[in-house]
């Protein structure tokens, strides 16, 4: 009874599709570029060090919407870049999923940089150069030896970046434009359903994107608990 | 043989100080750098690894350039033929404690080879344990053999029996040994303590503020030239009191509070809280084991 309320029929169920792809897309990207700029960042000792470390918490602090704004001006097919993105390569970025992709990575960079940083940062030196000291490059270092052993940051990382590009809206708006069944993303169809008081709709897919949401991070929590018990 | 001569300007406690040392090591000879904290001591063996960089110098072993400022050599850490026992272990948590030997000994490593360091650690039984289980004694065991397991030609080790209690060192040490007899590799001891140098090293370099101010056998330099039948100790002075025809001092020796008796126009020289030297022949020394 309860659900059935909820799970109002004929539901088009594409945005929380889309929203999924493009968490676990924006998620698997940012795995990769957040270890290559965590990995030189938490061992670096250069003076732009706290620059290059502001930059990335940018996105933290600035409203999604100016993000947002200078992409589209930066991006639009009508500015240079964007005209040459398409000329050239065939790459549209407003108003694209791929667009969305580029604007998430950026959007989420902190939060898989910070935790990825904190996990190298926490790791002893000497664990490291003892893998120097038996043979092993930097490369087999860091895969075999740093990243598992810093699991609980790694899975940080991840969960913070999937839930925050999950939740992502005013700067998808404007990415990705609200195009139905192509930009479309389960936020901004509450948003939609709200504005067109279709309250049960937008009930079915706020109460997913909570139990969802805390499914995800009530696992890390016991994850986290375990490993650091042993 | 190991040549190095190196000068290194580091920044120690005590302000600047230059590191500036030289030492011929013989092949399969176990030596000792002997030193207090901050003398350099860890340093030269992070240099000899390739872990840091000396200002200048030259470091070769068996016949291989390592480093060479002037021509500027300085060979990758994971190409000198290194095994490393660190202070704090350094074990790879993520493994087992036979794939942390595995893994150090590189793609084709002999499984027999594995197998008699299992044996000689003691840890066969616990192989599949991971290092996080296993007590302080048994980690730095795994430490050893795993620095063992690449084969290298030098074995470093800094400070690696400090933070164990008192009979689990005095174990490794006869591990250490029989690591060391076993496959004859080239040994630096990096200590400030004289029971383990004296219990290991063939020959000892004392290092004091990155400078080497004495060499020889354990014995030479603890021995012959310090004691030379003569206790010396220097203490505080904490009290001085008259007796009848002679002056009772009350003097604090490390965390012993002893009594000595002086004369009295001695005794006039010394005010509370003097640093004393109290010496004594000995021609008659009562040893007893102490009980612990």
């Amino acid at each position: 009874m309860f659900f059935k309320t909820f799970i109002a029929a004929g539901l088009n169920w594409f945005p929380l599709y889309n929203s999924i792809k493009l968490a676990v897309i924006t998620t698997v990207i940012l795995f990769f570029i957040g270890i290559l700029i965590a990995y030189p960042l938490a061992h670096s000792r250069k003076k732009f060090k706290a620059v290059f470390e502001t930059m990335i918490n940018i996105p933290l602090v600035i409203p999604p919407t100016v993000l947002g704004f200078y992409f589209i001006m930066i991006f639009g097919t009508n500015t240079g870049i964007g005209k040459f993105l398409k000329s050239f390569f065939g790459i549209e970025l407003v108003f694209t999923f791929s667009g969305m992709i580029v604007i998430s990575v950026l959007f989420s960079l902190p939060f898989m940089v910070n935790a990825l940083k904190n996990g190298f940062e926490g790791l002893p030196g000497s664990l490291r150069e003892a893998s120097y000291t038996l043979g092993k490059s930097r490369l087999q270092t860091l895969i075999y030896v740093l990243l598992p052993n810093m699991k609980p940051s790694i899975l940080t990382g991840v969960v913070l970046t999937f839930a925050h590009t999950l939740g992502a809206f005013g700067v998808i708006l404007m990415v990705g434009g609200n195009i139905p069944g192509r930009t479309r993303v389960a936020s901004v169809e509450i948003y939609n359903y709200l504005d067109t008081m279709n309250y049960s709709a937008a009930h079915t897919f706020a109460i997913i994107m909570f139990v969802v949401s805390f499914t995800i991070l009530l696992s890390v929590n016991i994850f986290n608990k375990k490993v650091l018990n042993g | 043989m190991i040549k190095i001569d190196i000068k290194k300007q580091l920044n120690s406690s005590h302000g600047k100080m230059l590191l500036d040392v030289n030492l011929n090591i013989e092949k399969q000879s176990f030596v000792s750098i002997f030193g207090q904290s901050g003398a350099g001591k860890t340093t030269i063996l992070r240099i000899l690894t390739g872990l840091d960089e000396p200002d200048s110098g030259r470091i070769v072993v068996n016949n291989e350039i390592w480093y060479d400022s002037e021509n500027k050599i300085n060979l990758a850490v994971q190409k000198r033929g290194i095994g490393f026992v660190f202070q704090d272990y350094s074990l790879f948590n993520n493994m087992s404690v036979k794939r942390n030997i595995e893994f150090a000994a590189g793609k084709n490593f002999d499984q027999g080879f594995i197998n008699r360091l299992l044996e000689i650690s003691g840890l066969k039984q616990l192989e599949n344990q991971k290092p996080g289980k296993l007590s302080g004694g048994q980690k730095q065991r795994l430490a050893l053999v795993r620095a063992v397991a690449r084969k290298p030609d030098i074995l470093l080790l800094d400070e690696p029996l400090s933070a164990l209690d008192k009979k689990t060192r005095l174990y490794l040490q006869d591990e250490i040994l029989k690591i060391h007899s076993e496959f004859k590799i080239t040994s630096i001891l990096v200590s400030h303590d004289i029971s383990e140098v004296f219990k290991l090293a063939g020959t000892v370099y004392v290092l004091e503020n990155g400078c080497i101010v004495e060499q020889g056998k354990p014995g030479e330099i603890w021995i012959e030239n310090k004691i030379s039948g003569k206790y010396k100790f220097s203490g505080e002075l904490l009290d001085k009191s008259k007796d009848d025809f002679m002056t009772i001092l009350t003097v604090l020796i490390g965390n012993n509070v002893i009594r000595v008796v002086s004369t009295d126009k001695e005794a006039e020289n010394f005010e509370i809280g003097d640093t004393l030297i109290v010496s004594s022949k000995a021609f008659n020394p009562i040893i007893f084991k102490k009980n612990e």
